[in-house]
């Protein structure tokens, strides 16, 4: 009697279990949805017929499957080819250049044989308080000081040098650099100093090759920074050719104007013989442009993502 | 030779930082002692030194304005909301993801909700516009749908605190709700059976077990993010507005407002603005840190 009674209690928790599961299962499920559903909407809409798209607005699978708004974009994919060199080329260079530099300057502030270690902390210390800000360059604005800095006095706006040199050095990310450094032991320097070694060598023979993790999480932050850096188009630069592609995507998102003309070339691109652009497939192609332009990095950095989550939680930590 | 040997190790550690140095002087405190130009009537022919001074007139411009008030407030009630809002959403998810016992649903999960922060908040505008477009949008769609007028979401500024802190959460959660969940594995299993066996429900598990495990780390977040209060995340503001004067009622925050006074307004009194908003964020910073320090030194900053 007992014994069915535990069975019974047993079935009745394993049965609770099973539904408890079930319940949180949908509520995740749903919440990715959230999560998903608006990128099946944007290729869905680069994907349809733009007069569909006129007529019953965005949907979630295209009415009539269609290609024109990306026979326009590659019709003239010069803007946006151009586009990827100059975002591509200022996120590897700054991002090689920042963190040389930074891993360089925190190296010696992990030696305890420096003599002016606390004095060059302190310096930093106070830039990072004082100072304009870590993100000087990308995501926040520019003070006044900095902006006539960069475009009067060092004169490098409309230059490439705009995106590379003005936010080389984040202060936090040298802190994480010297806590990292610290970690090595102590003991594999000076023995390699017994050795001949100078500090110099020692930086880049030992140090730098036993701290890729750092050096992996870091440079991916800031890679991920550079990467969506739209802000210093948008203040140093007015030279069309030299704008990154968040830049290109802001534009054609807020100005149909800058789009029409892109399509108006294009026709004269893949050779169709109309009088006018107006009918080419504004609303779609601004999509397509957001794939085309988004689409293969939004690919790989999930790849990433171990590095992100690292970094975010070292910097949290830690300010 | 013990004493050449040290100077030679001390000067090639100086020379690695040498960059960074003057990178520093250049771009940091360069602009720092440019802030002068906030008591100054700034002009360009006659540079920062060659400007007159004039005291705190540029504040007193800016304090005497509308903007003043409006700024400060959206940032500040933006900054205070968003912190709420998304420390006790993540904190639920995070206590419903630890029931989450398979691997591959935990992955997969976690991965579609980091994925946004990835992104620059230009595709989040994109991916926003596909929602508040008026005329072809989902919403606007769903609104018909159940035969009420479609709105015109980028013209009344009563929809936006909304809107922000929807889309902000929606960008943001995964990383919180990630440490908390991360703090919930760290309790040990042996206290969730303990209070099982004691008949504890699930409701009474997460309340009297989840919770007080999560509290520091919530405390610790949240201090933080009150030391980051007077900062606004631009993109935020600036790409999902799209920078519709009509919004800025409820959208226009003190990094939106410096932004559009950068090359317009009067340099002095941006410049007023910017160095107001980081001598106030400077204390809130310190309160927060001194606060920390009290609780747990290991997680304070200085």
């Amino acid at each position: 009697m007992s014994q069915t009674k535990t069975i019974v209690k047993e079935a009745g928790i394993a049965n609770r279990k099973r539904m408890k599961n079930i319940l949180i299962h949908s509520f995740f499920i749903l919440v990715s949805v959230f999560y998903v559903l608006p990128f099946l909407y944007v290729i869905s809409i680069s994907l349809s017929n733009e007069k569909d798209v006129a007529d019953f607005g965005y949907k979630l699978v295209p009415m009539n499957f269609d290609l024109t708004a990306y026979t326009y974009v590659f019709a003239n994919a010069k803007v946006l080819i151009n586009g990827y060199l100059v975002t591509a080329f200022q996120t590897l260079a700054g991002t090689v250049l920042s963190i040389l530099l930074m891993a360089m300057a925190a190296y010696p502030l992990s030696r305890t044989i420096f003599k002016l270690r606390s004095a060059v902390i302190l310096f930093i210390l106070l830039a990072m308080f004082f100072g304009p800000g870590p993100g000087t360059s990308f995501g926040s604005v520019p003070t006044v000081p900095s902006y006539i800095l960069v475009s009067r006095y060092l004169h490098l706006s409309d230059s490439i040098w705009a995106y590379i040199i003005p936010g080389l050095a984040v202060p936090l990310y040298i802190i994480m650099f010297v806590t990292f450094f610290k970690s090595i032991s102590e003991a594999m320097i000076e023995s390699a100093k017994i050795d001949g070694a100078g500090e110099l060598n020692v930086f880049f023979r030992i140090i730098i090759p036993l701290s890729k993790p750092i050096l992996a999480t870091l440079s991916f932050m800031v890679l991920l920074a550079r990467w969506n850096d739209f802000m210093t188009s948008l203040i140093y630069i007015s030279n069309p050719n030299l704008v990154t592609l968040q830049f290109l995507l802001q534009k054609i998102l807020w100005e149909s104007e800058f789009l029409k003309s892109l399509a108006e070339n294009s026709f004269h691109g893949i050779g169709i013989d109309v009088v006018s652009g107006s009918t080419a497939p504004l609303e779609t192609m601004t999509f397509a442009m957001c794939i085309i332009a988004a689409g293969p990095m939004l690919v790989i950095f999930p790849f990433f993502q171990k590095y992100f989550s690292k970094g975010m939680m070292i910097g949290s930590v830690k300010g | 030779m013990k004493s050449t040997y040290m100077i030679k190790n001390n000067m090639e550690l100086l020379l690695l930082a040498t960059p960074a140095l003057l990178y520093f002087v250049i771009f940091q405190y360069f602009p720092m002692f440019g802030n002068i130009i906030a008591f100054k009537d700034f002009r360009y022919d006659l540079g920062i030194l060659g400007s007159k001074w004039i005291g705190f007139e540029n504040f007193s411009f800016f304090f005497s304005s509308q903007d003043a008030l409006r700024i400060t407030k959206n940032t500040v009630l933006y900054g205070i909301v968003f912190t709420m809002i998304d420390t006790i959403a993540a904190m639920l998810l995070a206590v419903l993801l630890y029931e989450v016992l398979s691997n591959r649903a935990l992955k997969y999960y976690q991965t579609v909700m980091m994925f946004p922060r990835f992104l620059s908040w230009v595709v989040v505008g994109y991916l926003s516009y596909t929602l508040l477009n008026p005329v072809h949008g989902i919403l606007n769609q769903l609104l018909d749908f159940f035969g009420t007028a479609g709105r015109d979401w980028y013209s009344n500024s009563d929809y936006w605190p909304w809107i922000l802190t929807i889309t902000q959460a929606w960008k943001n959660i995964a990383f919180p709700m990630l440490l908390y969940y991360a703090s919930l594995l760290a309790v040990n299993p042996e206290q969730f059976e303990a209070a099982e066996l004691d008949g504890a429900d699930w409701f009474q598990k997460t309340r009297y077990v989840s919770l007080p495990a999560l509290t520091p780390v919530v405390i610790m977040l949240s201090l933080l993010a009150i030391g980051n209060i007077f900062k606004g995340d631009f993109g935020l503001f600036y790409q999902l507005t799209r920078d519709v004067g009509t919004l800025y009622p409820t959208t226009d925050i003190i990094d939106t407002y410096v932004f559009r006074s950068l090359k317009t307004a009067n340099p002095g009194m941006t410049t007023a603005v910017t160095l107001y908003q980081s001598v106030v964020g400077l204390v809130m910073i310190l309160i927060s840190n001194f606060i920390i320090r009290k609780i747990n030194p290991e997680h304070a900053l200085f």
